[in-house]
Protein backbone atom coordinates (compact mmCIF):
# COMPACT_ATOMS: atom_id res chain seq x y z
CA UNK A 1 0.00 0.00 0.00
CA UNK A 2 1.33 3.71 -0.97
CA UNK A 3 2.30 6.21 1.12
CA UNK A 4 0.39 9.84 1.13
CA UNK A 5 3.08 12.60 0.91
CA UNK A 6 2.07 13.31 5.07
CA UNK A 7 2.74 9.36 5.57
CA UNK A 8 6.09 9.59 3.65
CA UNK A 9 7.40 12.74 5.89
CA UNK A 10 6.67 10.76 9.04
CA UNK A 11 7.92 7.69 8.12
CA UNK A 12 11.36 9.34 7.38
CA UNK A 13 11.44 11.29 10.62
CA UNK A 14 10.68 8.08 12.71
CA UNK A 15 13.28 6.15 10.74
CA UNK A 16 11.11 3.65 9.46
CA UNK A 17 10.53 2.41 5.62
CA UNK A 18 6.68 2.97 5.83
CA UNK A 19 3.66 3.98 8.64
CA UNK A 20 0.09 2.92 7.72
CA UNK A 21 -2.49 5.23 9.21
CA UNK A 22 -3.37 4.82 13.33
CA UNK A 23 0.08 3.25 13.59
CA UNK A 24 1.79 5.12 16.57
CA UNK A 25 5.44 6.59 16.08
CA UNK A 26 7.79 8.46 17.57
CA UNK A 27 9.58 11.04 15.25
CA UNK A 28 12.47 13.34 15.29
CA UNK A 29 11.13 16.73 14.92
CA UNK A 30 13.13 19.58 13.09
CA UNK A 31 11.07 23.35 14.62
CA UNK A 32 9.11 23.46 17.79
CA UNK A 33 7.35 26.68 18.02
CA UNK A 34 5.64 28.35 20.86
CA UNK A 35 3.76 32.27 21.08
CA UNK A 36 3.31 34.11 24.22
CA UNK A 37 0.36 32.12 25.31
CA UNK A 38 1.34 28.96 25.03
CA UNK A 39 5.13 29.16 25.24
CA UNK A 40 4.75 30.28 29.20
CA UNK A 41 3.03 26.78 29.88
CA UNK A 42 5.49 24.62 27.95
CA UNK A 43 8.18 26.91 30.08
CA UNK A 44 6.98 25.89 32.95
CA UNK A 45 6.33 21.87 32.35
CA UNK A 46 9.98 22.02 30.96
CA UNK A 47 11.31 23.20 34.26
CA UNK A 48 10.18 20.43 35.84
CA UNK A 49 12.52 17.89 34.00
CA UNK A 50 15.70 19.25 35.40
CA UNK A 51 17.01 19.93 32.24
CA UNK A 52 19.26 22.69 31.99
CA UNK A 53 19.39 23.04 27.97
CA UNK A 54 17.22 22.42 25.04
CA UNK A 55 17.94 19.54 22.62
CA UNK A 56 19.06 22.20 20.05
CA UNK A 57 18.80 25.90 20.31
CA UNK A 58 18.98 26.12 16.41
CA UNK A 59 15.43 24.44 16.17
CA UNK A 60 13.11 26.14 18.59
CA UNK A 61 11.33 29.13 17.81
CA UNK A 62 9.68 31.45 20.50
CA UNK A 63 7.41 34.22 18.56
CA UNK A 64 5.52 36.58 21.03
CA UNK A 65 2.68 37.87 18.95
CA UNK A 66 -0.58 37.21 20.25
CA UNK A 67 -0.48 39.77 23.27
CA UNK A 68 2.53 41.85 21.94
CA UNK A 69 2.54 44.49 22.40
CA UNK A 70 2.15 43.83 25.67
CA UNK A 71 -1.60 44.81 26.69
CA UNK A 72 -1.63 44.60 30.12
CA UNK A 73 0.69 43.65 32.88
CA UNK A 74 -0.01 39.73 33.15
CA UNK A 75 0.62 39.65 29.37
CA UNK A 76 3.96 41.48 29.74
CA UNK A 77 4.95 39.13 33.08
CA UNK A 78 4.38 36.22 30.93
CA UNK A 79 6.60 37.86 27.89
CA UNK A 80 9.23 38.70 30.06
CA UNK A 81 9.48 35.15 31.46
CA UNK A 82 9.79 33.66 27.38
CA UNK A 83 12.27 36.59 26.78
CA UNK A 84 14.16 35.37 29.99
CA UNK A 85 13.95 31.58 28.98
CA UNK A 86 15.23 32.10 25.79
CA UNK A 87 18.36 33.94 26.80
CA UNK A 88 19.07 31.69 29.11
CA UNK A 89 18.56 28.69 27.05
CA UNK A 90 20.60 30.62 24.37
CA UNK A 91 17.37 29.89 21.89
CA UNK A 92 18.78 31.40 18.51
CA UNK A 93 14.76 32.40 16.81
CA UNK A 94 13.46 34.47 19.83
CA UNK A 95 11.88 37.67 18.15
CA UNK A 96 11.29 39.84 19.88
CA UNK A 97 8.72 43.26 19.31
CA UNK A 98 10.62 44.92 16.22
CA UNK A 99 11.59 41.73 14.80
CA UNK A 100 8.58 39.73 15.20
CA UNK A 101 5.63 39.12 13.55
CA UNK A 102 2.55 37.14 13.21
CA UNK A 103 4.08 33.75 13.90
CA UNK A 104 2.64 31.37 10.84
CA UNK A 105 3.45 34.68 8.58
CA UNK A 106 6.81 34.88 10.04
CA UNK A 107 8.07 31.30 10.09
CA UNK A 108 7.87 30.89 6.53
CA UNK A 109 9.76 34.34 5.61
CA UNK A 110 12.27 33.20 7.60
CA UNK A 111 13.34 30.07 6.28
CA UNK A 112 12.78 28.16 9.13
CA UNK A 113 9.89 26.03 7.51
CA UNK A 114 11.18 23.89 4.42
CA UNK A 115 9.53 21.59 2.40
CA UNK A 116 9.79 17.75 3.94
CA UNK A 117 10.38 19.28 7.20
CA UNK A 118 8.49 17.68 10.75
CA UNK A 119 7.24 20.72 12.47
CA UNK A 120 5.11 21.02 15.89
CA UNK A 121 3.89 24.26 17.03
CA UNK A 122 2.11 24.89 20.48
CA UNK A 123 -0.36 27.58 18.21
CA UNK A 124 -3.03 25.40 16.21
CA UNK A 125 -2.51 26.99 13.13
CA UNK A 126 1.10 25.41 12.51
CA UNK A 127 -0.63 23.51 9.81
CA UNK A 128 -0.19 26.34 7.19
CA UNK A 129 3.58 25.48 6.85
CA UNK A 130 1.83 22.63 4.84
CA UNK A 131 1.58 24.97 1.92
CA UNK A 132 5.64 24.25 1.47
CA UNK A 133 4.81 20.71 1.66
CA UNK A 134 6.66 20.32 5.13
CA UNK A 135 4.36 18.15 7.68
CA UNK A 136 3.50 20.98 10.50
CA UNK A 137 1.10 20.33 13.05
CA UNK A 138 -0.49 21.96 16.41
CA UNK A 139 0.51 20.84 19.64
CA UNK A 140 -0.32 22.05 23.28
CA UNK A 141 2.03 23.24 25.53
CA UNK A 142 3.51 19.90 27.50
CA UNK A 143 4.42 18.54 24.16
CA UNK A 144 6.42 22.09 22.90
CA UNK A 145 8.29 21.42 26.32
CA UNK A 146 8.48 17.56 25.69
CA UNK A 147 9.75 18.78 22.01
CA UNK A 148 12.02 21.34 23.51
CA UNK A 149 13.25 18.54 25.84
CA UNK A 150 13.93 16.10 23.71
CA UNK A 151 13.81 16.67 19.56
CA UNK A 152 10.76 14.20 19.25
CA UNK A 153 6.92 14.07 19.25
CA UNK A 154 4.45 10.67 19.57
CA UNK A 155 1.66 10.81 16.78
CA UNK A 156 -0.52 8.53 15.53
CA UNK A 157 0.22 8.49 11.46
CA UNK A 158 -3.28 10.14 9.87
CA UNK A 159 -5.09 8.71 7.29
CA UNK A 160 -5.78 11.31 4.46
CA UNK A 161 -8.26 13.08 2.36
CA UNK A 162 -7.47 14.31 -1.29
CA UNK A 163 -8.36 17.85 -2.46
CA UNK A 164 -8.16 17.90 -6.45
CA UNK A 165 -7.99 21.24 -7.46
CA UNK A 166 -8.42 21.97 -11.29
CA UNK A 167 -9.17 25.24 -13.24
CA UNK A 168 -8.39 28.98 -12.70
CA UNK A 169 -10.58 30.46 -9.98
CA UNK A 170 -12.68 33.77 -11.49
CA UNK A 171 -11.43 37.48 -10.49
CA UNK A 172 -12.06 38.12 -6.52
CA UNK A 173 -12.04 34.24 -5.75
CA UNK A 174 -8.93 34.02 -3.61
CA UNK A 175 -7.31 31.29 -1.36
CA UNK A 176 -9.61 31.87 1.40
CA UNK A 177 -13.00 31.58 -0.84
CA UNK A 178 -11.22 28.32 -1.25
CA UNK A 179 -10.87 26.67 1.85
CA UNK A 180 -14.19 28.39 3.44
CA UNK A 181 -15.65 26.78 0.58
CA UNK A 182 -14.12 23.50 1.74
CA UNK A 183 -14.93 23.78 5.51
CA UNK A 184 -18.61 24.07 4.18
CA UNK A 185 -18.36 21.34 2.68
CA UNK A 186 -16.83 18.87 4.85
CA UNK A 187 -17.61 20.79 8.21
CA UNK A 188 -15.72 21.12 10.97
CA UNK A 189 -14.88 17.83 11.78
CA UNK A 190 -14.62 16.47 8.11
CA UNK A 191 -11.35 16.07 8.57
CA UNK A 192 -10.63 15.32 12.01
CA UNK A 193 -7.57 13.24 13.07
CA UNK A 194 -6.63 13.46 8.92
CA UNK A 195 -4.34 15.22 6.52
CA UNK A 196 -5.90 17.42 3.92
CA UNK A 197 -3.74 16.81 0.99
CA UNK A 198 -4.13 18.90 -2.04
CA UNK A 199 -3.39 18.18 -5.90
CA UNK A 200 -4.30 18.91 -9.12
CA UNK A 201 -3.98 21.60 -11.88
CA UNK A 202 -5.60 24.38 -10.36
CA UNK A 203 -2.65 24.57 -8.05
CA UNK A 204 -0.80 26.17 -10.39
CA UNK A 205 -3.36 29.63 -10.34
CA UNK A 206 -2.99 29.53 -6.48
CA UNK A 207 0.04 32.21 -5.39
CA UNK A 208 2.08 30.86 -2.52
CA UNK A 209 0.03 33.41 -0.06
CA UNK A 210 -3.38 31.43 -1.59
CA UNK A 211 -1.69 28.07 -0.41
CA UNK A 212 -0.55 29.39 3.13
CA UNK A 213 -4.30 30.69 3.56
CA UNK A 214 -5.72 27.12 2.19
CA UNK A 215 -3.16 25.20 5.08
CA UNK A 216 -3.68 27.25 7.60
CA UNK A 217 -7.43 26.64 7.89
CA UNK A 218 -6.88 22.90 7.67
CA UNK A 219 -7.25 22.69 11.11
CA UNK A 220 -10.80 24.75 11.13
CA UNK A 221 -11.72 21.35 9.60
CA UNK A 222 -10.06 19.44 12.42
CA UNK A 223 -7.70 18.27 9.95
CA UNK A 224 -3.90 17.21 11.74
CA UNK A 225 -2.22 18.63 8.72
CA UNK A 226 -2.68 20.10 5.30
CA UNK A 227 0.07 19.75 2.92
CA UNK A 228 0.64 21.09 -0.60
CA UNK A 229 3.00 19.02 -3.37
CA UNK A 230 6.19 21.01 -4.00
CA UNK A 231 6.38 22.91 -7.38
CA UNK A 232 8.37 25.68 -9.22
CA UNK A 233 6.47 28.43 -7.09
CA UNK A 234 7.30 26.44 -3.93
CA UNK A 235 11.01 26.17 -5.20
CA UNK A 236 10.81 29.93 -6.01
CA UNK A 237 9.46 31.10 -2.02
CA UNK A 238 12.20 28.67 -0.25
CA UNK A 239 15.13 29.90 -2.57
CA UNK A 240 14.27 33.16 -1.80
CA UNK A 241 14.10 32.89 2.00
CA UNK A 242 15.90 29.76 3.31
CA UNK A 243 19.43 28.89 3.16
CA UNK A 244 18.47 25.10 4.92
CA UNK A 245 18.47 21.99 3.41
CA UNK A 246 15.15 20.86 2.13
CA UNK A 247 13.61 17.69 0.03
CA UNK A 248 10.76 17.23 -1.72
CA UNK A 249 8.33 14.30 -0.98
CA UNK A 250 5.84 13.31 -3.52
CA UNK A 251 2.43 10.65 -2.76
CA UNK A 252 2.96 7.63 -4.10
CA UNK A 253 0.72 6.63 -7.09
CA UNK A 254 -1.19 4.21 -5.21
CA UNK A 255 -1.49 6.05 -1.98
CA UNK A 256 -4.96 5.67 -0.01
CA UNK A 257 -7.12 8.13 0.36
CA UNK A 258 -10.63 7.85 2.77
CA UNK A 259 -12.40 10.56 0.09
CA UNK A 260 -11.16 12.24 -2.83
CA UNK A 261 -12.87 15.77 -3.33
CA UNK A 262 -12.54 17.18 -7.02
CA UNK A 263 -13.15 20.97 -6.32
CA UNK A 264 -13.61 23.07 -9.94
CA UNK A 265 -11.99 26.48 -9.11
CA UNK A 266 -13.66 27.91 -11.85
CA UNK A 267 -17.54 27.63 -10.16
CA UNK A 268 -16.30 29.05 -7.23
CA UNK A 269 -17.32 32.46 -5.55
CA UNK A 270 -16.54 34.54 -2.63
CA UNK A 271 -17.78 32.96 0.32
CA UNK A 272 -18.41 33.77 3.72
CA UNK A 273 -18.50 31.59 7.06
CA UNK A 274 -21.49 33.65 9.23
CA UNK A 275 -21.56 33.10 13.08
CA UNK A 276 -20.59 30.83 14.86
CA UNK A 277 -18.62 28.26 13.02
CA UNK A 278 -16.36 28.37 10.18
CA UNK A 279 -18.55 25.62 8.44
CA UNK A 280 -21.17 28.25 8.30
CA UNK A 281 -20.97 29.07 4.73
CA UNK A 282 -22.96 30.92 1.98
CA UNK A 283 -21.58 32.68 -1.24
CA UNK A 284 -21.43 36.28 -1.32
CA UNK A 285 -24.46 36.54 -3.55
CA UNK A 286 -26.85 34.72 -1.01
CA UNK A 287 -25.23 37.11 2.52
CA UNK A 288 -28.49 39.14 2.12
CA UNK A 289 -28.04 42.62 4.11
CA UNK A 290 -25.62 42.38 7.09
CA UNK A 291 -24.19 45.82 8.12
CA UNK A 292 -20.79 45.56 9.93
CA UNK A 293 -19.68 47.72 12.33
CA UNK A 294 -15.43 46.91 12.56
CA UNK A 295 -13.44 45.38 9.58
CA UNK A 296 -10.15 43.01 10.50
CA UNK A 297 -7.64 42.35 7.74
CA UNK A 298 -4.85 40.63 8.73
CA UNK A 299 -4.00 37.40 10.54
CA UNK A 300 -1.91 34.20 10.11
CA UNK A 301 -4.69 33.52 7.46
CA UNK A 302 -4.47 36.57 5.41
CA UNK A 303 -1.63 38.83 6.64
CA UNK A 304 0.73 38.42 3.86
CA UNK A 305 1.59 40.96 1.34
CA UNK A 306 -0.72 39.80 -1.52
CA UNK A 307 -3.72 40.14 1.38
CA UNK A 308 -2.66 43.71 1.55
CA UNK A 309 -2.26 44.28 -1.78
CA UNK A 310 -6.06 42.84 -2.68
CA UNK A 311 -7.37 45.53 0.13
CA UNK A 312 -5.31 48.58 -1.23
CA UNK A 313 -6.46 47.86 -4.96
CA UNK A 314 -9.71 48.21 -3.57
CA UNK A 315 -9.47 50.89 -1.15
CA UNK A 316 -7.41 52.93 -3.29
CA UNK A 317 -8.77 56.60 -4.16
CA UNK A 318 -12.22 55.72 -1.88
CA UNK A 319 -12.96 56.39 1.37
CA UNK A 320 -14.47 53.59 3.84
CA UNK A 321 -18.07 53.89 4.92
CA UNK A 322 -18.50 56.59 7.72
CA UNK A 323 -19.01 54.59 11.06
CA UNK A 324 -17.25 51.70 10.10
CA UNK A 325 -13.99 50.58 11.95
CA UNK A 326 -11.45 48.92 9.44
CA UNK A 327 -8.02 48.11 11.09
CA UNK A 328 -5.19 46.33 8.87
CA UNK A 329 -2.59 43.98 10.40
CA UNK A 330 0.66 43.39 8.24
CA UNK A 331 1.58 39.96 9.43
CA UNK A 332 5.47 40.50 9.70
CA UNK A 333 7.68 43.78 10.04
CA UNK A 334 9.08 42.84 6.97
CA UNK A 335 5.39 42.94 5.20
CA UNK A 336 4.97 46.24 6.56
CA UNK A 337 8.09 47.51 5.37
CA UNK A 338 7.79 46.46 1.56
CA UNK A 339 3.79 47.61 1.55
CA UNK A 340 5.01 50.92 2.83
CA UNK A 341 7.65 50.69 -0.20
CA UNK A 342 4.94 49.91 -2.86
CA UNK A 343 2.64 52.54 -1.33
CA UNK A 344 -0.19 50.16 0.27
CA UNK A 345 -0.29 51.78 3.78
CA UNK A 346 -0.49 55.10 2.25
CA UNK A 347 -3.94 53.79 0.12
CA UNK A 348 -5.15 52.32 3.53
CA UNK A 349 -4.69 55.05 5.57
CA UNK A 350 -5.74 57.90 3.04
CA UNK A 351 -9.01 55.54 2.63
CA UNK A 352 -10.08 55.27 6.42
CA UNK A 353 -8.35 52.54 7.24
CA UNK A 354 -5.87 52.57 10.40
CA UNK A 355 -2.15 50.09 10.18
CA UNK A 356 -1.03 48.64 13.11
CA UNK A 357 2.39 47.05 14.70
CA UNK A 358 1.81 43.07 13.84
CA UNK A 359 -0.14 41.09 16.31
CA UNK A 360 -2.61 38.56 16.74
CA UNK A 361 -4.10 41.01 19.16
CA UNK A 362 -8.27 41.13 17.78
CA UNK A 363 -8.10 37.71 16.03
CA UNK A 364 -8.27 35.75 19.23
CA UNK A 365 -10.30 38.94 21.23
CA UNK A 366 -6.85 39.54 23.07
CA UNK A 367 -6.40 43.34 22.08
CA UNK A 368 -6.52 45.69 19.26
CA UNK A 369 -10.10 45.60 18.08
CA UNK A 370 -12.22 44.10 20.60
CA UNK A 371 -15.86 43.90 19.45
CA UNK A 372 -19.18 45.22 21.81
CA UNK A 373 -22.22 43.28 22.65
CA UNK A 374 -24.11 43.22 19.61
CA UNK A 375 -21.54 44.46 16.86
CA UNK A 376 -20.38 42.73 14.16
CA UNK A 377 -17.13 42.22 12.05
CA UNK A 378 -16.00 40.86 8.70
CA UNK A 379 -12.57 39.55 9.44
CA UNK A 380 -9.86 37.86 6.91
CA UNK A 381 -9.07 35.75 10.39
CA UNK A 382 -9.86 32.42 10.56
CA UNK A 383 -12.69 31.87 13.57
CA UNK A 384 -15.70 32.50 14.60
CA UNK A 385 -16.77 31.03 17.46
CA UNK A 386 -19.01 32.91 19.79
CA UNK A 387 -17.11 35.23 21.90
CA UNK A 388 -14.06 35.01 19.29
CA UNK A 389 -13.22 38.88 19.04
CA UNK A 390 -14.72 40.26 22.17
CA UNK A 391 -18.38 40.61 23.65
CA UNK A 392 -19.81 36.76 23.60
CA UNK A 393 -22.91 38.56 21.85
CA UNK A 394 -20.86 39.76 19.41
CA UNK A 395 -20.46 38.23 15.62
CA UNK A 396 -17.51 37.50 13.46
CA UNK A 397 -18.06 36.86 9.60
CA UNK A 398 -14.64 35.33 7.80
CA UNK A 399 -14.08 36.38 4.42
CA UNK A 400 -11.08 37.10 2.09
CA UNK A 401 -9.62 40.64 2.14
CA UNK A 402 -11.46 41.19 -0.98
CA UNK A 403 -14.74 40.80 0.55
CA UNK A 404 -13.72 42.64 3.61
CA UNK A 405 -12.16 45.78 1.87
CA UNK A 406 -15.30 45.84 -0.43
CA UNK A 407 -17.40 45.93 2.73
CA UNK A 408 -15.60 48.62 4.69
CA UNK A 409 -16.62 50.65 1.37
CA UNK A 410 -20.13 49.50 2.02
CA UNK A 411 -20.68 49.35 5.32
CA UNK A 412 -22.22 46.05 5.16
CA UNK A 413 -21.27 42.59 3.35
CA UNK A 414 -20.27 42.96 -0.44
CA UNK A 415 -19.37 41.08 -3.31
CA UNK A 416 -15.68 43.07 -4.45
CA UNK A 417 -17.42 42.25 -8.35
CA UNK A 418 -20.01 44.35 -7.59
CA UNK A 419 -18.72 47.83 -6.83
CA UNK B 1 -9.08 4.68 38.02
CA UNK B 2 -12.60 5.99 38.55
CA UNK B 3 -14.99 8.84 39.05
CA UNK B 4 -18.65 9.12 39.91
CA UNK B 5 -20.44 12.85 39.51
CA UNK B 6 -22.98 14.78 38.06
CA UNK B 7 -23.31 15.51 33.99
CA UNK B 8 -23.31 19.09 33.07
CA UNK B 9 -24.53 18.28 29.16
CA UNK B 10 -23.73 20.23 26.02
CA UNK B 11 -23.92 19.87 22.34
CA UNK B 12 -21.43 19.38 19.46
CA UNK B 13 -18.03 21.63 18.58
CA UNK B 14 -17.49 22.80 22.03
CA UNK B 15 -14.58 24.95 20.83
CA UNK B 16 -11.90 26.09 23.36
CA UNK B 17 -12.86 29.74 23.33
CA UNK B 18 -15.85 29.16 24.94
CA UNK B 19 -13.90 26.65 27.10
CA UNK B 20 -11.46 29.50 28.22
CA UNK B 21 -11.88 33.01 26.27
CA UNK B 22 -8.75 33.77 25.19
CA UNK B 23 -8.92 37.29 26.83
CA UNK B 24 -8.31 35.16 30.32
CA UNK B 25 -5.20 33.95 28.43
CA UNK B 26 -2.31 36.77 30.45
CA UNK B 27 -2.45 34.22 33.10
CA UNK B 28 -1.63 29.51 33.32
CA UNK B 29 -2.87 29.53 36.88
CA UNK B 30 -5.11 26.49 37.17
CA UNK B 31 -7.36 28.83 39.51
CA UNK B 32 -8.10 31.60 37.61
CA UNK B 33 -8.18 30.20 34.69
CA UNK B 34 -10.94 27.42 36.77
CA UNK B 35 -12.76 30.63 37.49
CA UNK B 36 -14.04 31.38 33.99
CA UNK B 37 -14.26 27.95 32.54
CA UNK B 38 -16.95 27.70 29.99
CA UNK B 39 -18.52 31.00 30.82
CA UNK B 40 -19.22 32.01 27.54
CA UNK B 41 -21.27 28.81 26.92
CA UNK B 42 -22.98 28.39 30.30
CA UNK B 43 -22.26 31.41 32.41
CA UNK B 44 -23.85 29.25 35.91
CA UNK B 45 -21.33 26.61 35.60
CA UNK B 46 -18.67 28.48 37.28
CA UNK B 47 -21.27 28.59 40.70
CA UNK B 48 -22.81 24.97 39.66
CA UNK B 49 -19.78 22.25 39.56
CA UNK B 50 -18.85 20.05 42.35
CA UNK B 51 -15.67 18.41 42.66
CA UNK B 52 -16.33 15.26 40.76
CA UNK B 53 -18.77 16.37 37.99
CA UNK B 54 -18.55 14.96 34.69
CA UNK B 55 -19.34 17.33 31.73
CA UNK B 56 -20.75 15.23 28.47
CA UNK B 57 -20.72 16.57 24.96
CA UNK B 58 -21.56 15.67 21.52
CA UNK B 59 -19.28 15.67 18.56
CA UNK B 60 -15.56 17.00 18.06
CA UNK B 61 -15.27 18.91 21.57
CA UNK B 62 -12.16 21.11 22.25
CA UNK B 63 -12.32 22.14 18.54
CA UNK B 64 -10.23 25.14 17.67
CA UNK B 65 -7.17 26.65 19.47
CA UNK B 66 -4.12 24.68 21.14
CA UNK B 67 -4.33 26.11 24.21
CA UNK B 68 -3.98 23.89 26.84
CA UNK B 69 -5.42 26.07 29.21
CA UNK B 70 -8.74 24.49 28.37
CA UNK B 71 -8.19 21.48 29.86
CA UNK B 72 -6.40 22.96 32.64
CA UNK B 73 -9.92 25.03 33.37
CA UNK B 74 -11.72 22.26 33.14
CA UNK B 75 -9.52 20.14 35.74
CA UNK B 76 -8.99 22.82 37.43
CA UNK B 77 -12.79 23.89 38.21
CA UNK B 78 -12.82 20.05 39.81
CA UNK B 79 -14.04 17.81 36.82
CA UNK B 80 -13.40 14.59 37.03
CA UNK B 81 -14.07 13.49 33.22
CA UNK B 82 -14.87 14.26 30.23
CA UNK B 83 -17.26 12.68 27.70
CA UNK B 84 -17.75 13.17 24.33
CA UNK B 85 -18.56 11.70 21.00
CA UNK B 86 -15.60 12.31 19.98
CA UNK B 87 -13.01 15.11 20.34
CA UNK B 88 -11.08 17.28 18.52
CA UNK B 89 -7.60 16.08 18.03
CA UNK B 90 -4.69 18.55 19.87
CA UNK B 91 -7.49 18.74 22.91
CA UNK B 92 -7.13 15.15 23.09
CA UNK B 93 -3.86 15.23 23.25
CA UNK B 94 -3.49 17.92 26.06
CA UNK B 95 -5.99 16.52 27.86
CA UNK B 96 -4.19 13.19 27.75
CA UNK B 97 -0.54 15.20 28.73
CA UNK B 98 -1.87 17.08 31.68
CA UNK B 99 -3.96 14.05 33.04
CA UNK B 100 -7.73 15.05 32.26
CA UNK B 101 -9.49 11.65 32.13
CA UNK B 102 -11.50 12.09 28.44
CA UNK B 103 -13.25 8.77 26.62
CA UNK B 104 -14.98 8.77 23.59
CA UNK B 105 -18.83 7.06 23.99
CA UNK B 106 -21.28 8.47 21.41
CA UNK B 107 -24.09 6.14 23.16
CA UNK B 108 -23.40 7.39 26.78
CA UNK B 109 -23.41 10.68 25.41
CA UNK B 110 -26.88 10.07 23.06
CA UNK B 111 -28.74 8.68 26.84
CA UNK B 112 -27.23 11.27 29.13
CA UNK B 113 -28.70 14.62 30.19
CA UNK B 114 -27.83 17.27 32.74
CA UNK B 115 -28.00 16.57 36.09
CA UNK B 116 -27.89 12.34 35.48
CA UNK B 117 -25.19 10.92 38.04
CA UNK B 118 -22.09 8.77 36.25
CA UNK B 119 -20.16 6.09 37.43
CA UNK B 120 -16.81 5.84 35.30
CA UNK B 121 -14.21 2.75 35.52
CA UNK B 122 -11.41 4.32 33.31
CA UNK B 123 -9.30 0.89 33.10
CA UNK B 124 -12.20 -1.17 31.79
CA UNK B 125 -13.62 1.44 29.95
CA UNK B 126 -17.03 1.40 31.24
CA UNK B 127 -19.49 4.28 31.95
CA UNK B 128 -22.51 3.46 33.84
CA UNK B 129 -25.69 6.10 33.98
CA UNK B 130 -26.19 5.99 37.23
CA UNK B 131 -29.61 7.76 36.99
CA UNK B 132 -31.43 5.48 34.02
CA UNK B 133 -29.46 2.66 35.36
CA UNK B 134 -27.70 2.11 31.75
CA UNK B 135 -24.33 1.05 31.01
CA UNK B 136 -21.89 2.04 28.31
CA UNK B 137 -18.72 0.35 26.96
CA UNK B 138 -15.79 3.03 25.44
CA UNK B 139 -12.40 2.05 24.32
CA UNK B 140 -10.07 1.69 27.62
CA UNK B 141 -6.88 3.94 27.51
CA UNK B 142 -4.49 1.92 25.41
CA UNK B 143 -1.19 1.10 27.05
CA UNK B 144 0.76 3.87 26.04
CA UNK B 145 -1.51 6.50 27.41
CA UNK B 146 -1.93 4.85 30.77
CA UNK B 147 1.96 4.88 30.72
CA UNK B 148 1.65 8.94 30.37
CA UNK B 149 -1.19 8.65 33.28
CA UNK B 150 0.99 6.83 35.45
CA UNK B 151 3.82 8.67 35.50
CA UNK B 152 0.99 11.96 35.86
CA UNK B 153 1.74 13.31 32.83
CA UNK B 154 4.36 13.48 29.91
CA UNK B 155 6.43 15.58 31.21
CA UNK B 156 7.51 12.94 33.79
CA UNK B 157 7.66 10.50 31.38
CA UNK B 158 10.38 12.83 29.88
CA UNK B 159 12.07 13.27 33.30
CA UNK B 160 11.79 9.74 33.82
CA UNK B 161 13.49 8.56 30.43
CA UNK B 162 15.91 11.51 31.05
CA UNK B 163 17.29 9.84 34.25
CA UNK B 164 17.18 6.13 32.82
CA UNK B 165 19.39 7.56 29.63
CA UNK B 166 21.92 9.59 31.74
CA UNK B 167 22.29 6.51 34.09
CA UNK B 168 22.60 3.57 31.56
CA UNK B 169 25.02 6.10 28.82
CA UNK B 170 26.80 8.46 30.66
Amino acid sequence: MGMTMSQKILAVHAGLETVRPGQLIEADLDLVLGNDVTTPVAVHEFRKTGLTRVFDRKKIAIVPDHFTPNKDIKAAEQCRMIREFAREMGIEHYFEVGAMGVEHCLIPEQGLAVPGDLIIGADSHTCTYGALGAFATGVGSTDMAAGMATGRAWFKAPSALKFILQNKPRPWVLGKDIILHIIGRIGVDGARYKSMEFAGDGLAHLSMDDRFTIANMAVEAGAKNGIFPVDEKTVAYVQEHATKPWRVYEPDPDAVYDEEYVIDLGALKPTVAFPHLPSNTRTIDEVGEIAIDQVVIGSCTNGRLSDLRTAAQILKGRKVKKGVRVLVFPGTQRIYLEALREGIIADLVEAGAVVSTPTCGPCLGGHMGILAKGERAVATTNRNFVGRMGHPGSEVYLASPAVAAASALTGKLTDPAKL
Amino acid sequence: MKAKGRVFRYQDNVDTDVIIPARYLNTFDPEELAAHCLEDLDPEFRQKVQPGDIIVAGKNFGCGSSREHAPLAIKAAGVSCVIASTFARIFYRNAVNIGLPILECPEAVQWTETGDELAVDFDRGEIVNLTKNKTFQAEPFPAFMKEIMAADGLINRVKAAHRGHAENSH
